[in-house]
């Protein structure tokens, strides 16, 4: 995609409502907490983190670090795993995401994928770091989730793109 | 909007970078208090009803497509049904006989029991309990139930299915509770080998859904296909159910113990409807010299931390 169709596009969206964004979060929540089971609990991308990553590009002043680290309090308290563990996580990804919203208008789509790579391989490390500091091991197939949560996010940029856009076509 | 955004220089409230390092720091915290001390388990079970209605929604579609199979089921293979129907009916005459057996069995043990003075291995209640859904994380091999407080749950009770041991509760939220399974990564069962009593600790290995006997040494009289039974000598898991299968069994001379793998008696990965031991007969009481109080609570901290 283009510099100046991104550009372009962005002028003419219309703000986010806070229901769009919670809604989002929440169908990222659901969508975590399908019965995945084995290789397919692997695969899969955490959709959660690549919402946030999302809006903390887009919409840092509306969902920044602070939420983001409640989202992780709250898929700590869903995954019972540590408290803090997903929100340490999440809280690296949400600064990853604020810092990437300030570059946002300079890269396409395919640059965009590639820093979301590095984010989310960073958010699983710690993730990952964390548990191995207090279990002592860690599962290495673990990191396929971070390849999916990346190939998720084109798709989803597209999506979440579409939608905003829509409201504006309609008038 | 994004434009208009960059040029406010003064109200945005502290740099993302200071954000990140405040964050941090609060989620470190508690990751210590949590994983040191445990502190925050009602704060835990209160966050818990905010997130449950979405998890509560989350199991439906899996719920529906088990309540799809059935129906395809029951349509189209109702040989099979009526096949397994009789299987069933043979299964249970059989099971019918040796139950018939067993309190026979069970009425003499009571009686040499009486006659050398032992005391009565005390019967235990069952709940049966749904799993709601496992739990989404590679690195735990844990599944949530569901009943919870509200149904009497309490931490520390032993899950299992019509075959033998399944876990421990070890979280209990008012409607759900988590139960950690034995092939969890370190969980251990103390058990016998049931052909020569042997006692051992079987453990989970937590990558596969095996376990494996560790610290028996090369010499220990353990063959495959030997079942393993609990021993009810830690108070915590009623004696006498089957927990494990040895399937394989490795002596190498050149390290002090056997490398002994298991697998798992009950269907720990694969059962929906399982049964939690409640009203278990409690220890007597450890001699005078050594603190119970202290060894039991030691006892707890380790198998929580399990």
């Amino acid at each position: 995609m283009p510099y100046t169709a991104i550009h372009a596009r962005s002028e003419i969206q219309r703000p986010v409502s806070n229901t769009f964004i919670l809604t989002s979060v929440l169908v990222a929540l659901f969508l975590n907490g399908l019965p995945w089971e084995g290789v397919w609990l692997m695969m899969r991308p955490d959709f959660v983190a690549v919402v946030l990553l999302y809006w903390c590009m887009h919409k840092p002043w509306r969902l920044g670090i602070g939420l983001s680290w409640a989202v992780g309090i709250l898929a700590d308290v869903a995954d019972a795993s540590l408290f803090g563990q997903h929100a340490l996580a999440y809280t690296v990804l949400a600064f990853g995401g604020v810092v990437l919203n300030h570059r946002l208008q300079m890269f396409d789509l395919r640059q965009q994928t590639t820093h979301v790579l590095g984010i989310m391989a960073l958010a699983y490390s710690v993730y990952a770091m964390v548990h191995w500091l207090v279990n002592g091991y860690v599962v290495w197939m673990y990191f396929i989730g971070c390849l999916t949560s990346t190939l998720l996010w084109p798709p989803l940029c597209i999506l979440f793109q579409a939608m905003r856009q829509q409201p504006v076509e309609r008038e | 909007m994004e434009s208009t955004q960059s040029f406010r220089f003064f109200n945005r409230g502290p740099s993302p970078m200071v954000r990140l390092v405040f964050f941090a720091v609060l989620s470190m915290l508690l990751l210590f208090v949590d994983a040191r001390y445990r502190y925050l388990e009602s704060t835990r079970s209160t966050l818990s009803i905010l997130v449950s209605p979405i998890q509560r929604v989350a199991s439906w579609p899996g719920y529906l497509w088990q309540q799809m199979g059935d129906f395809y089921i029951t349509q189209s293979r109702q040989h099979n049904l009526i096949a397994e129907n009789e299987e069933l009916h043979r299964q249970h005459q059989f099971d019918a006989a040796q139950l018939l057996q067993l309190q026979a069995l069970q009425a003499e043990n009571q009686q040499l029991r009486n006659l050398v003075e032992l005391p009565l291995r005390n019967e235990f209640s069952t709940k049966s309990v749904e799993i709601s859904y496992a739990e989404r994380d590679v690195f735990n091999r844990r599944v949530m139930i569901n009943k919870g407080e509200n149904a009497d749950i309490r931490i520390g009770q032993v899950v299992m299915d019509e075959a033998g041991i399944v876990g421990q509760v070890t979280r209990v939220y008012p409607w759900l509770s988590e139960v950690t399974l034995i092939t969890e990564k370190d969980h251990a069962v103390p058990i016998q080998v049931l052909r020569n009593g042997l006692r051992a600790i079987v453990f989970g290995a937590g990558d596969t859904s095996q376990l494996s006997l560790r610290y028996m040494p090369v010499s220990a009289d353990v063959q495959n296909d030997d079942i393993l039974v609990t021993s009810g000598i830690d108070g915590t898991y009623p004696p006498g159910i089957p927990v494990a299968k040895v399937i394989k069994v490795e002596r190498d001379p050149a390290y002090p113990f056997a490398n002994i793998t298991c697998l798992p008696v009950a269907g720990v990965d694969n059962r929906r409807h399982l049964l939690v031991l409640s009203d278990l007969p409690g220890m007597p009481e450890l001699p005078a010299q050594q603190p119970a109080q202290a060894s039991a609570e030691k006892r707890t901290k380790i198998k929580r931390k399990n």
